[in-house]
């Protein structure tokens, strides 16, 4: 019984005893000098579970009396979130080393809160939730104020753990809600109660919990924290923040809204609709006046996070494989951005104002060049594989009768066009002004144009998650 | 519904009850108080002295990490509690479930000893 238990947690198991292990090396090794092979170490490792993860025993599991659940949902979300946070860490390395920020806890962090992304994305409890979203988060809280000698990164640190943990309390309180009118903190048990009647009470846990995870995914209306934290942050973080949390906050919300609410999809996908349509509108228009880059993925990502929403509103399985679909496409295109953003300097100096990018077509045309693609991906331009990725969404929207909804999303999508089109703007037809740097990391210009690239071959077969997604979404909705 | 309901009517009161008689204390004093001000009296209290500096001073940030350490522990004892008045019952993956929560944590405790946390010097 435990045996079989342990089995099936099995990667979170070694993840997490991987990670004590480096802490101890690290702290034991006294300065930072162990933070490169750190660094390299755990983004191996991460690799390694992905494949593991991916090539292994396929078939639905649960453990610990049905808290941890291991099906194709869940391991596609896995695999996703550990692939985006080992090409973070690499694309990052470079940035972290030079600016004095190499510190060996960073690796050390962001495997702990890949853990509790991997228990998010397989909890079958709202208590294994609970605790998968606090891991994750508060190592989190703790990355944002990373560099502790500024006042910007500490603010940002500061900001997140105090609204992180507002949203922990409207999450805990539905949870408890649900609870009291359920009887048991079991998906399965949830489940079967909503299959009888729903009480009132349930709905409003149901809200609150919805509320308390759209926080996480910074849907708006609850994205506030998003501009401010992306800013603060170090760059290497910011880029960590738009990947890997948001796959496991949306994965887990596609768990709780199918698991434990499956039989009453009106009523969440209600919800699901509105957080979609304001974060693609709030994230589309707010975009507009941004000067700073980081502040402009900051809504984009909202947005972003807007049109993966759409696809679980549907409430079908279609819906889900257009979500999963779209977030894998999402974390691709923001690990190339990120991996270019990484490396914005002027005189050594990172910079993030996106002035600082006029003609840069003229310094350095092949990066540029990525760079367009990525963005034109971005904002959903076809041939690129961004494109797909809307089109699955609104597709699905349509299919469940919401046609509104995709038209909601493509005129939002047309809107938060122009920002991305801007930079491009800058980038070709600029003024003349000073120019950027063009050093730029291996990792990083590998990432840039490999992300560049895949956005433009992508389209011949999506590399094969189209239909990884559809197992994935079929052993969701059942 | 209505009996679910009326099963929380104690607590609703306890509510009422709580914000009310606080809402009293603090307007009563805002109200019925008799206030006349003087430099002596609005100054800090120090054991008769007069004050030495501001009350809002910096101090140590390891006063801080000791109180996070001594939360950290706290919470290990209110775990420990009841494993060891139930340790009868329990099986053997209780026991090891417990030793492994140990062994995390003092983990973290050689993490922070190592980093000279620890360390008044």
């Amino acid at each position: 019984m435990l045996q079989s238990d342990l089995a099936t947690v099995l990667p979170e198991l070694i993840l997490a005893i991987y990670a004590m292990g480096a802490l101890m090396f690290g702290v034991s090794s006294g300065k930072d000098q162990t933070t490169g092979t750190l660094t390299w170490a755990t983004a191996g490792m991460f690799v390694a579970l992905a494949l593991w993860i991916g090539f292994g025993n396929a078939g639905d599991r649960s453990a610990f009396g049905g808290m941890f659940t291991d099906d194709n949902f869940a391991r596609f979300a896995k695999i996703t979130i550990l692939l985006s946070a080992a090409a973070v860490l690499l694309i990052s390395q470079d940035y972290m080393a030079r600016r004095d920020l190499a510190r060996f806890e960073y690796p050390v962090l962001v495997s702990l809160s890949v853990i509790g992304m991997m228990m998010m994305v397989s909890a079958g409890d709202l208590m294994a939730l609970y605790m998968g979203l606090e891991l994750q988060s508060l190592a989190l809280y703790v990355v944002a104020a990373l560099r502790r000698d500024s006042a910007r990164s500490t603010e940002a640190g500061l900001k997140y753990f105090v609204l992180g943990a507002l949203s922990s309390g409207l999450l805990l309180y539905g949870a408890s809600l649900t609870y009291g009118y359920a009887g048991t903190t079991l998906f399965s048990g949830i489940l079967s109660t909503v299959n009888e009647e729903v009480p009132l009470g349930l709905l409003f846990g149901l809200v609150f919990m919805l509320a308390g995870l759209a926080f996480k995914v910074s849907a708006a209306p609850f994205h506030m924290w998003t501009p401010d934290v992306y800013e603060g942050s170090p760059t290497p973080v910011t880029a960590f923040f738009a990947t890997a949390p948001k796959v496991a906050a949306m994965a887990l919300i596609a768990r709780l809204a199918y698991d434990a609410f499956g039989g009453i999809p009106d009523d969440w996908s209600q919800v699901l609709s509105a957080l979609a349509v304001l974060s693609m509108f709030w994230g589309a228009l707010a975009a507009i006046g941004q000067r700073d880059i980081k502040r402009l993925m900051a809504y984009s990502s909202i947005a972003h996070m807007g049109f993966a929403l759409v696809g679980l509103a549907a409430g079908t399985a279609e819906g889900v494989q257009a979500m999963l679909i779209y977030m894998a496409i999402y974390v691709a295109m923001n690990v190339g951005t990120f991996a270019f953003i990484l490396s914005m300097e002027r005189d050594g100096k990172p910079v993030t104002d996106i002035a600082s990018l006029n003609m840069y077509s003229r310094t350095d045309p092949m990066k540029a060049l990525a760079m367009l693609v990525l963005l034109f991906s971005l904002a959903g331009v076809p041939p690129m594989l961004g494109f797909f990725g809307k089109f699955y969404v609104f597709r699905a929207a349509v299919d469940a009768d919401m046609a509104w909804l995709a038209l909601a999303g493509a005129v939002a999508s047309v809107i938060g066009a122009y920002y991305y089109l801007r930079v491009v703007f800058y980038m070709y037809f600029g003024t003349e002004g000073d120019r950027l740097d063009s050093r730029m990391a291996p990792a990083q210009w590998l990432a840039l144009v490999a992300v560049a690239a895949a956005m433009l071959l992508g389209i011949i077969n999506l590399f094969g998650i189209e239909s990884a997604a559809a197992l994935a979404a079929e052993s969701l909705v059942r | 519904m209505d009996l679910m309901l009326r099963e929380y009517l104690p607590v609703v009161i306890l509510l009422a009850l709580a914000i009310g008689l606080g809402l009293v204390l603090i307007l009563a004093a805002a109200v019925l108080a008799v206030r006349n001000p003087d430099p002596e009296k609005v100054s800090a209290y120090e054991c008769g002295f007069n004050a030495f500096d501001d009350a809002r001073m910096k101090f140590d940030v390891r006063f801080y990490l000791v109180s996070i350490l001594f939360i950290i522990f706290d919470l290990e004892v209110a775990f420990l509690f009841p494993w060891a008045v139930a340790f009868g019952e329990i099986s053997m993956v209780g026991f090891w479930s417990m030793m492994v929560f140990l062994g995390v944590l003092t983990i973290g405790f050689a993490y922070e000893w190592k980093k000279g946390a620890l360390e008044w010097a």
